[in-house]
C-alpha cells in the first residue's frame, strides 16, 4: 500500500463490551484487536527513521522495530522484540498511559491521532500467549551472584528478568501468598486478568527466577539476613502500601474502606465471587468513593460491578485536575457512575450500630494554584450536604510501607519515609542495596516502576561483576 | 510458604490445638506474635497467635477456636494435610521486662495466646498470678501449661463448675484488687466483653493493662487497614502497630462493632460449608 493511502487510515477503534452489560460483570472491558485491525492499524506508522515514540517510553521499546513487524503478520516476531527489552507486554498494553508517553510523542498525532501503539503491543502479548509458541531464552552462564528481590510488583519483576537473563541468581521475597503486587491486589480483573499477570510471571520462573511467596522481609527475615544468607545484593521494590485516610471524624465505621482493602478483597481474595470464595465483601447500594486517581476509578467501578445501584466519586477539584487517565473516567461515566466533582467529605455519619449511612460534604471551588501547579480547592462556607450511602472508599492515595525501612539500620528515607536512591543506579545508602519504583517515588505507575527497575539492574550488573 | 501439620489435639467441644511445619518462623517468632495461614486457593487468609513454637524441630503451634467456616475447615484437617500458605511471624512482639507481680488472665481460646507471653514474663524474673476462665470446666484449656510458667494460679468459670464461680475480671478484683494485693500489670487476652471487663477493673485500681486484639484482618502487613481500631483517639492498625495495646486506651465498642461486620456473610458462607460436608457424607 502507498504511503498516501496508508495515511489516510483512521485509527482502528478497539472493540469494547457494552457498558451495560460489563458494568455487572469482572471481565475484561477492552475485546482486542483482530489480526485484520492490527495489521490495519500497524501501517498508519510511518517508521520514522529517528522515532520519537521510543523517547516517551520509560523502557525504551522499540516501537517502530515491533511495529513493521505486526505490518508484515509476524505477530510472534513483534512480540518477542518488544520481549527484549520490556518483560510485561501483555500488562503494559494494559495499563500504561500511552497517552501521556509513547502515544504522544507520535508524529502522526500532530495533523491526525497517534498510532494505537498499547493495542498493538497488547494484541501481539496476547497473540504470542494464545498461541502458546511462548520462546525461552536459552539460560546464559551462571556469574555465581545471587540476587534477593524484594516485592514482585512491576518493578521487582523487571529487575528479576533483566539480572536472571544476565546469569544471576534471582529469588524474588513477596509478602502475600501471589506474585505480581499491585498488578495482582490493587489493578481489578476487568482491566488486567490476572491469568495474564500469571502468564508472565510464569514467563519469569521458565527463565529461572524463583519466588518465595508467604516471605515478609522485615519479619521474616531481614535485608541483613539476606546479605548472611548469601545473597551478594537486594532490590527493594516493596511498593506504596500504606493506606491514608483522611482522619475526619467517622472513618472507622463499618463500611468505610480504604482503597486497598477494597481492591484487595475484591481482586486478590477474589471477595467479587463470595461465597465460592471464603473472603466476603460488602456490597453496598449506594456507594460513595473519594478521590480522583486511577485507584478511585477502579474502586468505583469495582462497587458498580458487586451491584450497586448508585455509585458516587467525590473529587475536590475540577474535572481537569483529576490524576485519572481520561480513559478510565471515560469508562467509569459509561457504566452510569454519578461524579460530584468540587467536593469535599467533612464527615461520616453512622447508625447506632456502627454502620456508615451517610457522608456529609462540603462544596469548593478553585483557587491559586498550590505547589502541585494545581489550582488549590476552596471549600464554600454553610455549603454543607449529605449523600447517603452505605458504604465508602477512600482512594485518595497510599505511603510507603515502613517494614523493611525500620528494619534496615542505615538505610536513608525522606521525611514521607520513601527510600532515598539515586535516580540513575537505584543505589541506597547501604552497599549492594538498591531500590525503586514507588518505595522511592511514591505512588505511580506500573510502566515507570519498570523504568526505575531496568536502571537499577544495569546498575546492578556492574556492582555485582566488580565485586569480587 | 505451605506447611504441613504435624500434630493436631482437640482440647475441647470447639478448640483445637495444631503443630505445623515452620522453621523460619520457629526461629523468629517472640511472644505476641501471630501467623496468617491460608487453606486453600479460594480459602481466606486466617490470622492466628502463635501458641508456642519449637525452633529446633521448626514447628508452631497454633490454637483456634471454631467459629466459623474457615476455622471450621481448618478443624476438619489432619496429621499429614498441607496449609497452602503460612505467613509470620507478624505483629510486635510483647515487650517483655521485669516489672513485679503480673496478673496474665486467659478467657476461653484467649488462653492459648497468653500462655507464651506468661512464660516470657516469668522467665524475665516476674512473679506471675495467673487468672485463666472459661463459661464452664470442659472449655478451660492448657491449664497445665500455665500452671507450669505461674506463681499463683486461679481457675475462674461462669457457672462455677470448676474453680471461682465468676468472671476472670471479678476473680481479679475479688482476690488481688479489693484486698490490697500488688498487682504492677495486668495481660489479658479473650473474647473482647471480657477483655473489656478487666480493664473497666483495673482501671479504678490504676493498674497498667495490656490487651491483644484481634480484629479483622486482611493481607495482615499494614496494607489495607482492615484492622484499624481507636486506641488513645488515634487510629491503630492491630497487624503492625499490635496486636497489643493499653487496655484502657482501646475504644472497645468501635471493636466489637467493626467485629460483626460480615456476621452475615459468614453465616451464609459456614451453612454453605456445613451442607457440603454433610453432602459428601463428612462429619
Amino acid at each position: 500500500m502507498e504511503m498516501k493511502d496508508r495515511l489516510k487510515i483512521p485509527r482502528q477503534p478497539m472493540p469494547e463490551q457494552d457498558p451495560k452489560v460489563r458494568a455487572r460483570n469482572f471481565d475484561e472491558v477492552p475485546l482486542g484487536y483482530t489480526p485484520e485491525t492490527a495489521k490495519t492499524e500497524a501501517l498508519r506508522c510511518i517508521t520514522c527513521k529517528n522515532p520519537s515514540c521510543v523517547d516517551g517510553c520509560p523502557v525504551q521499546v522499540d516501537i517502530p522495530g515491533f511495529i513493521s513487524r505486526v505490518m508484515e503478520g509476524d505477530f510472534i516476531g513483534a512480540a518477542r522484540h518488544i520481549k527484549q527489552t520490556n518483560a510485561l507486554p501483555a500488562v503494559c498494553g494494559r495499563v500504561c498511559p500511552q497517552e501521556v508517553q509513547c502515544e504522544e510523542r507520535c508524529v502522526r498525532g500532530k495533523k491526525a491521532e497517534p498510532v494505537a501503539i498499547g493495542r498493538l503491543e497488547r494484541f501481539v502479548a496476547d497473540f504470542e500467549r494464545a498461541t502458546g509458541d511462548v520462546a525461552i531464552p536459552e539460560a546464559p552462564p551462571s556469574t555465581g551472584k545471587k540476587v534477593a528481590i524484594v516485592g514482585s510488583g512491576p518493578s521487582g519483576l523487571t529487575v528479576a528478568g533483566d539480572l536472571v537473563q544476565l546469569g544471576h541468581d534471582v529469588t524474588i521475597f513477596e509478602a502475600l501468598h501471589k506474585p505480581g503486587g499491585v498488578l495482582v491486589y490493587g489493578i481489578p480483573e476487568f482491566r488486567l486478568p490476572k491469568a495474564i499477570v500469571a502468564a508472565e510471571v510464569d514467563y519469569l520462573q521458565k527463565l529461572g527466577v524463583k519466588i518465595s511467596t508467604s516471605f515478609v522481609v522485615g519479619k521474616t527475615s531481614t535485608v541483613d539476613e539476606l546479605f548472611e544468607e548469601g545473597y551478594d545484593a537486594v532490590y527493594l521494590g516493596t511498593g506504596a502500601g500504606l493506606p491514608t485516610f483522611m482522619n475526619i471524624p467517622g472513618e472507622n465505621l463499618n463500611g468505610v474502606y480504604s482503597a486497598n482493602e477494597y481492591l484487595t478483597r475484591s481482586n486478590l481474595m477474589k471477595a467479587y465471587k463470595f461465597p465460592e470464595y471464603d473472603t466476603p465483601i460488602v456490597k453496598g447500594r449506594n456507594v460513595a468513593v473519594v478521590g480522583g486517581g486511577n485507584v478511585a476509578m477502579d474502586s468505583v467501578r469495582t462497587a458498580m460491578r458487586l451491584g450497586a445501584d448508585h455509585v458516587y466519586l467525590i473529587y475536590r477539584r475540577s474535572r481537569a485536575e483529576m490524576p485519572a487517565r481520561i480513559e478510565e473516567i471515560h469508562h467509569a461515566e459509561e457504566e452510569g457512575i454519578e461524579l460530584h466533582l468540587l467536593t469535599n467529605p467533612t464527615r461520616y455519619i453512622g447508625n447506632d450500630k456502627g454502620w456508615v449511612v451517610g457522608v456529609e460534604c462540603l462544596k469548593m471551588e478553585l483557587g491559586e494554584p498550590d505547589e502541585s501547579g494545581r489550582r488549590r480547592p476552596v471549600p464554600m462556607k454553610g455549603s454543607e450536604f449529605v449523600i447517603d450511602v452505605d458504604t465508602v472508599v477512600v482512594a485518595i492515595g497510599a505511603g510507603a510501607n515502613p517494614l523493611v525501612q525500620s528494619t534496615t539500620p542505615g538505610l536513608n528515607t525522606n521525611k514521607w519515609n520513601y527510600i532515598v536512591a539515586d535516580e540513575e543506579t537505584g543505589q541506597t545508602s547501604r552497599e549492594g542495596v538498591f531500590a525503586g519504583g514507588d518505595i522511592v517515588t511514591g505512588a505511580a505507575t506500573v510502566i515507570l516502576a519498570m523504568g526505575a527497575g531496568r536502571k537499577a539492574a544495569q546498575a546492578m550488573h556492574r556492582y555485582l561483576m566488580s565485586k569480587k | 510458604m505451605s506447611a504441613k501439620i504435624l500434630e493436631k489435639q482437640q482440647l475441647s467441644e470447639n478448640v483445637y490445638k495444631m503443630v505445623l511445619e515452620g522453621a523460619k518462623i520457629a526461629q523468629k517468632r517472640k511472644a505476641g506474635q501471630f501467623v496468617v495461614l491460608r487453606i486453600h486457593e479460594e480459602g481466606e487468609r486466617i490470622p492466628l497467635t502463635i501458641a508456642d513454637a519449637d525452633p529446633v524441630k521448626g514447628t508452631v503451634t497454633i490454637i483456634f477456636q471454631v467459629v466459623g467456616k474457615s476455622t471450621g475447615h481448618l478443624a476438619d484437617l489432619n496429621v499429614g494435610d498441607v496449609l497452602l500458605d503460612l505467613v509470620g511471624p507478624l505483629g510486635k512482639p510483647t515487650h517483655i521486662e521485669k516489672v513485679g507481680v503480673v496478673a496474665c488472665i486467659g478467657g476461653g481460646v484467649g488462653i492459648a495466646p497468653v500462655y507464651p507471653i506468661t512464660q516470657a514474663l516469668k522467665n524475665a524474673g516476674n512473679h506471675i498470678v495467673s487468672i485463666i476462665g472459661a463459661r464452664n470446666r470442659d472449655l478451660i484449656i492448657m491449664e497445665d501449661e500455665m500452671k507450669a510458667v505461674s506463681d499463683e494460679f486461679i481457675v475462674a468459670t461462669d457457672d462455677g463448675s470448676y474453680g471461682y464461680k465468676g468472671f476472670v475480671s471479678q476473680a481479679l478484683e475479688d482476690k488481688y484488687l479489693l484486698p490490697g494485693k500488688k498487682i504492677d500489670m495486668v495481660v489479658a487476652i479473650g473474647p473482647v466483653p471480657m477483655m473489656r471487663a478487666v480493664t473497666d477493673t483495673t482501671r479504678k485500681y490504676n493498674v497498667p493493662t495490656v490487651v491483644s486484639l484481634n480484629s479483622i484482618m486482611v493481607d495482615a502487613t499494614g496494607m489495607c487497614g482492615a484492622c484499624r481500631v481507636s486506641v488513645g483517639g488515634k487510629t491503630q492498625f492491630v497487624c503492625v502497630d499490635g496486636p497489643e495495646f493499653d487496655g484502657h486506651q482501646v475504644n472497645f465498642k468501635e471493636l466489637i462493632d467493626r467485629q460483626r461486620i460480615y456476621l452475615n456473610e459468614e453465616k451464609e458462607c459456614y451453612d454453605h460449608y456445613c451442607s457440603c460436608r454433610l453432602g459428601k457424607g463428612g462429619i
